[in-house]
C-alpha cells in the first residue's frame, strides 16, 4: 500500500513564509520592549535617580545655558570648517610630494617626511600649548598672536599629518594602468594627476577622511585650553559657576547634531563602496 | 582638422616632414631590463605607412614590454627608436610630444572609472593638444556614433560591456590622431562573445589606413589583418614575414614549436 | 520591586523618554524634599560633641583641598603643615570641633568633583569656593570666612598700570581661570569688549600674560599680592574691586550635611574671639595700600 505525501503548493510556502516574518516581527518587537524597558525601568528606579535628574537633566540650567553655549559653538564651526580646508590642502601637498619621486624634490621629501613624524607622534593638546605660548614667547615679527589662529595652526598641522597619510592611501590605491593611460594620450605627468589620479585617490578615502574630519570637530574643543571660550568651555564655566552639570550636556547635544549627521553619511558611503566592490573591479578584465 | 593644435597631424605622408617611403616607426637594437632579468634583448623594427605588425608569443616574450616602451611609458637601456624619422628616446628628452603622436590601448581597457564615456574619449584631445571643448566633443560623438556606441555617450564606464569599454578606449586613442596606434593584447580579457566587435573595429580602422602595431593571440585575426607578422620568443624577434608565411610555413624551429602548442590547443 | 519592572515593561521606550522630559517640576519637588530632610538633621543634632559628630572616617577629620595648593592659602603645596590661610583656618575650625593638628587628615579633591552628587570623600572642603544661592543648591556651604575682591595684575610698563576706573579695562584683552568668580565679575563690572579669555590653570592664566596674549589679568585679591610679589616680575596690582553681590568664601559639605551647624558654631567662635581676623591679616592683606577701581 502506497501512502500518498500531500505536495507543498505555493500558497503552501507563502502561507509558511508570511508566519515566519510575522513571528520574526513579534520576536524582535517584544525584545525590544523588554530590554529596553527593562533597562529604562533600572535606571529611573535607582536611588539616586532624582539626585540625577536634577543635576544632569535640569530644564532650568539648560535654559540657562543654552544661549552661550550656541554663541561658543558658532566659534567651533568656524574653526573646524576653516581648518578642515586648510587640513584638506596641505595633507594633499604633502602626499603628493611624498609619492612621487622626482629629485629636484627630493629636500621637500625629507621634511614632509619628518613634519608627518613629529607631527603625528606629539599629542594635540601639547601641540596647542606649544603654540598658544611658545610662539608668542619668540616675539617674531609677522607670526601671528591671536589665540584662535595659533590654536586652529596648530590643530591643522596636526591634522593635515594623519590626512596625509590617508591621502598617500588613496593614490597608492588608484591602478597604474589608470596612470599609464593618462600618459598614453599625451597628458603631462600634471594634467594626469590633476585631471585622472587625484579625483579617484580623493574618492576611494572618502570614509575615512570624513572620519578625520569628525576628529576635528570635536577636537577643536581643545583650542579653549589658550583662551577662547568655544562650546564646552562655556558648558564648563557655568558648570563650575553653578554647581550643575547640565551645561554639558547641552553642549553635548550640539556636538552631537554635527557629528551624528556625519557619521550617518560615513556609514552609508562605506556600505555602498563595499556592496560596488564587484562592480567597480569589473572596470577591468571581467 | 584643426588648424590651431600644431601637435594634431593628418595621416598623410609627406606632411609629417619624414621623407616618402620611409618608415614611419623605426627600432633599432632596443634592450630593456626589470633589474637582473632582461626583458628585451636587441629589438630591430621597422614600420611603413598604412602597416599593421602583429606581434606574436607566448606571454613574458617581451610583447607589452616594446609597446610600452615605443609609447615612452618605459625608458630603454639601449638602442633607438624613430618616430617619422626623429629620435624620441634621446635622454634627458620631454616624452610628452612626443606621446600624443602615439595612441596605446591597453588589455585591461584602463578607461577612467570616474568620467562619462564622452569625456574619456575627449580628454586626451582637450587637455594634450588643446582643442576646444566643444569641437573635442562633437569629435568625440561622431567618432562613438561610428563605432555604434553614441548612445552610452553620457553613461560611466563601469555600465558598458567589456567590448563596449574596449571600443571606448579605442576611441579615446583614436581622437588624438596618432600617427601609430599600439595595440596590446585588447582582446585577450574579453569574454569570447565580444572579442568579435572589437576586431571588427580594429579591422575597419585598418581598412581606412591606420598605421598599427597589434599584439595579439588571436592567430587567424592577425592573418587576415596584418601586413606583417612578427614572433617574439625570450626578448628577441625570431622570425618576421608575410603571415601566409609565418603562420602557415614558418622557417624557425622555435616558430613551428609556438604553433604548434597553440594548435594542440585549438587556438589556430 | 517585583512590581515595578513589570509595569516598566509594558510601557515602551519612547514613554520613558517622556518621564525624562518632564524631569524638571519633579526633580525640584525630590530636591526640597532632601533639604527639609536635612533641616529635620539639624535640629535633632543640637549637640557638636566631639564625640557626637557624623564623620567620615570615625575619630579623624577628614578635610579636603585641591593640589596644586597655592600660596598665600596654602604653603609649599602640603596643606598639614599648617601654614597658609586656609591651612590655618582649617585647623583652627577643627580645634573648635574637638579636632587636635594630629587628629586632622587631609585628602585632595579637584575642585570639579568636590560639588558632584554623590558620597563625599571628606568633611568639609576649605578652596577658596564663593558661595552662591545656585550653588547653595547642590552642596552645603559654612558661615563665611572671608569676604574676597577681586584684582588687576598688570606689567608695570603698561598704561593701564595707572589706570583710575575700571572703565579704563574695556578695551583691554583680559585673562582669568575657568572655575573662579573672576570671570563674572569681569563680565559684570568691566564689561570688556573683546572676551576674556579663559585658562585652565592659573599657572596658564600667568604664561598668558608672560607672553603677551592678555593685557591684564584678574585673580582673588589675595593670590594677586602673591603673584606680583613672588611670580610675575616687574608686575603690579592696578587695583582692586568687588563683584556686585560681594564674594564670600565658604567651607563646602555635602548637601544637608549634619556638621553644618556645627562648623557654623566654631567659625562664630573664632570670628567672636578675632582669631579669624587675625590670621587674615596674618596671611591675606598687603603691606601696600591697594587702590580700590569704580
Amino acid at each position: 500500500m502506497s501512502t500518498q505525501y500531500p505536495l507543498t503548493t505555493r500558497e503552501d510556502r507563502a502561507r509558511a513564509r508570511r508566519r515566519r516574518s510575522r513571528r520574526h516581527m513579534a520576536i524582535s518587537g517584544v525584545s525590544a520592549v523588554v530590554v529596553l524597558g527593562g533597562l529604562v525601568a533600572r535606571i529611573v528606579t535607582a536611588s539616586g535617580w532624582p539626585a540625577f535628574r536634577q543635576t544632569f537633566l535640569s530644564a532650568h540650567w539648560f535654559g540657562v545655558s543654552f544661549g552661550s553655549i550656541l554663541s561658543g559653538f558658532w566659534l567651533d564651526i568656524r574653526m573646524f570648517l576653516i581648518i578642515e580646508v586648510c587640513v584638506l590642502a596641505l595633507a594633499l601637498l604633502i602626499a603628493l610630494i611624498r609619492t612621487f619621486d622626482t629629485p629636484v624634490l627630493f629636500p621637500l621629501k625629507l621634511i614632509c617626511i619628518v613634519f608627518v613624524d613629529v607631527m603625528r607622534g606629539i599629542p594635540t593638546i601639547l601641540l596647542i600649548y606649544l603654540f598658544g605660548f611658545g610662539i608668542p614667547t619668540l616675539n617674531l615679527k609677522g607670526l601671528p598672536t591671536d589665540q584662535v589662529v595659533l590654536g586652529g595652526a596648530a590643530l591643522a598641522l596636526n591634522y593635515s599629518a594623519y590626512v596625509s597619510e590617508v591621502f598617500r592611501a588613496g593614490l597608492m590605491s588608484v591602478h597604474p594602468g589608470q596612470g599609464a593611460a593618462a600618459l598614453s594620450l599625451g597628458l603631462t605627468p600634471a594634467q594626469a594627476l590633476r585631471t585622472v589620479i587625484v579625483p579617484q585617490a580623493v574618492r576611494n578615502v572618502v570614509p575615512p577622511l570624513l572620519n578625520d574630519f569628525i576628529a576635528l570637530t570635536k577636537d577643536v574643543a581643545l583650542v579653549s585650553i589658550i583662551g577662547p571660550q568655544e562650546a564646552a568651555r562655556v558648558a564648563q564655566i557655568f558648570q563650575d559657576q553653578d554647581f550643575n552639570f547640565t551645561p554639558l550636556l547641552a553642549a553635548a547635544a550640539l556636538y552631537l547634531c554635527v557629528t551624528i549627521p556625519l557619521i550617518r553619511i560615513v556609514d552609508h558611503l562605506q556600505w555602498r563602496r563595499i556592496r560596488e566592490q564587484g562592480s567597480a573591479l569589473a572596470l577591468g578584465p571581467r | 582638422m584643426s588648424g590651431s593644435a600644431p601637435d594634431r597631424m593628418t595621416g598623410h605622408p609627406g606632411a609629417t616632414g619624414a621623407p616618402a617611403g620611409a618608415p614611419v616607426l623605426e627600432v633599432r637594437g632596443v634592450t630593456k631590463s626589470y633589474g637582473d632579468t632582461v626583458v628585451l634583448k636587441g629589438i630591430d623594427l621597422a614600420l611603413g605607412e598604412h602597416e599593421a605588425i602583429a606581434l606574436i608569443g607566448a606571454s613574458g616574450s617581451g610583447k607589452s614590454t616594446l609597446l610600452r616602451c615605443i609609447d615612452l611609458l618605459e625608458g630603454i637601456d639601449d638602442g633607438d627608436i624613430f618616430l617619422d624619422g626623429e629620435p624620441i628616446t634621446v635622454p634627458g628628452a620631454n616624452p610628452v610630444p612626443f606621446r600624443r603622436r602615439l595612441g596605446l590601448v591597453f588589455q585591461s581597457f584602463n578607461l577612467f572609472p570616474h568620467m562619462r564615456v564622452i569625456d574619456n574619449v575627449t580628454l586626451g584631445a582637450i587637455k594634450a593638444q588643446k582643442v576646444g571643448r566643444a569641437e573635442a566633443r562633437e569629435e568625440g560623438l561622431a567618432l562613438l556614433a561610428r563605432f555604434g556606441l553614441e548612445s552610452r555617450a553620457r553613461e560611466f564606464p563601469d555600465r558598458l560591456s567589456g567590448g563596449q569599454q574596449q571600443r571606448v578606449a579605442i576611441a579615446r586613442a583614436m581622437l588624438t590622431r596618432p600617427r601609430v596606434l599600439l595595440l596590446d593584447e585588447v582582446t585577450s580579457a574579453l569574454d569570447p562573445e565580444l572579442v568579435g566587435e572589437v576586431l571588427d573595429l580594429i579591422r575597419e580602422l585598418k581598412d581606412q589606413g591606420m598605421t598599427m602595431i597589434l599584439a595579439t593571440h588571436e592567430m587567424s585575426f592577425a592573418r587576415d589583418v596584418a601586413d606583417r607578422v612578427c614572433f617574439l620568443e625570450d626578448g628577441r624577434i625570431v622570425e618576421q614575414g608575410h603571415p601566409d608565411q609565418v603562420l602557415s610555413a614558418p622557417r624557425e624551429a622555435a616558430t613551428q614549436r609556438f604553433l604548434a602548442r597553440l594548435l594542440h590547443a585549438n587556438r589556430l | 520591586m517585583s512590581k515595578k519592572p513589570i509595569l516598566a515593561m509594558a510601557a515602551p521606550a519612547l514613554a520613558a523618554l517622556v518621564a525624562l522630559a518632564a524631569g524638571g517640576p519633579a526633580a525640584a519637588n525630590a530636591a526640597s524634599a532632601a533639604s527639609a530632610a536635612g533641616k529635620a538633621a539639624t535640629t535633632a543634632s543640637a549637640s557638636c560633641a566631639t564625640s557626637k559628630l557624623a564623620l567620615h572616617t570615625a575619630g579623624v577629620l577628614t578635610v579636603a583641598t585641591d593640589t596644586p595648593a597655592y600660596p598665600p592659602y596654602f604653603e609649599n603645596n602640603k596643606p598639614a603643615n599648617g601654614k597658609g590661610f586656609e591651612s590655618a583656618v582649617a585647623y583652627a575650625v577643627a580645634k573648635q570641633l574637638g579636632f587636635g593638628p594630629s587628629k586632622v587628615k587631609w585628602v585632595v579633591e579637584p575642585f570639579d568633583s568636590s560639588y558632584a552628587p554623590g558620597p563625599k570623600s571628606f568633611d568639609f572642603d576649605i578652596n577658596e569656593i564663593s558661595i552662591t544661592p545656585a550653588r547653595a543648591k547642590a552642596v552645603s556651604f559654612s558661615t563665611p570666612y572671608y569676604t574676597n575682591p577681586q584684582a588687576i595684575i598688570v606689567y608695570r610698563s603698561s598704561p593701564l598700570a595707572h589706570a583710575k576706573s575700571l572703565a579704563a579695562f574695556k578695551k583691554a584683552k583680559i585673562g582669568v581661570q575657568v572655575g573662579t568668580t573672576s570671570l563674572s565679575a569681569v563680565n559684570q563690572r568691566i564689561k570688556p569688549s573683546a572676551q576674556p579669555s579663559v585658562y585652565n590653570t592659573s599657572s596658564d592664566v600667568v604664561e598668558a600674560l608672560k607672553v603677551h596674549q592678555v593685557d591684564a589679568i584678574v585673580v582673588d585679591y589675595a593670590t594677586a599680592l602673591y603673584l606680583t610679589s613672588a611670580e610675575i616680575k616687574k608686575s603690579t596690582i592696578a587695583g582692586q574691586f568687588t563683584a556686585p553681590g560681594g564674594d564670600n568664601w565658604g567651607l563646602l559639605l555635602k548637601k544637608g550635611s549634619a556638621l553644618t551647624p556645627c562648623v557654623d558654631k566654631a567659625m562664630a567662635k573664632l570670628k567672636a574671639n578675632g582669631t579669624l581676623a587675625r590670621l587674615t591679616r596674618q596671611w591675606m592683606s598687603s603691606k601696600v595700600a591697594v587702590p580700590v577701581l569704580k
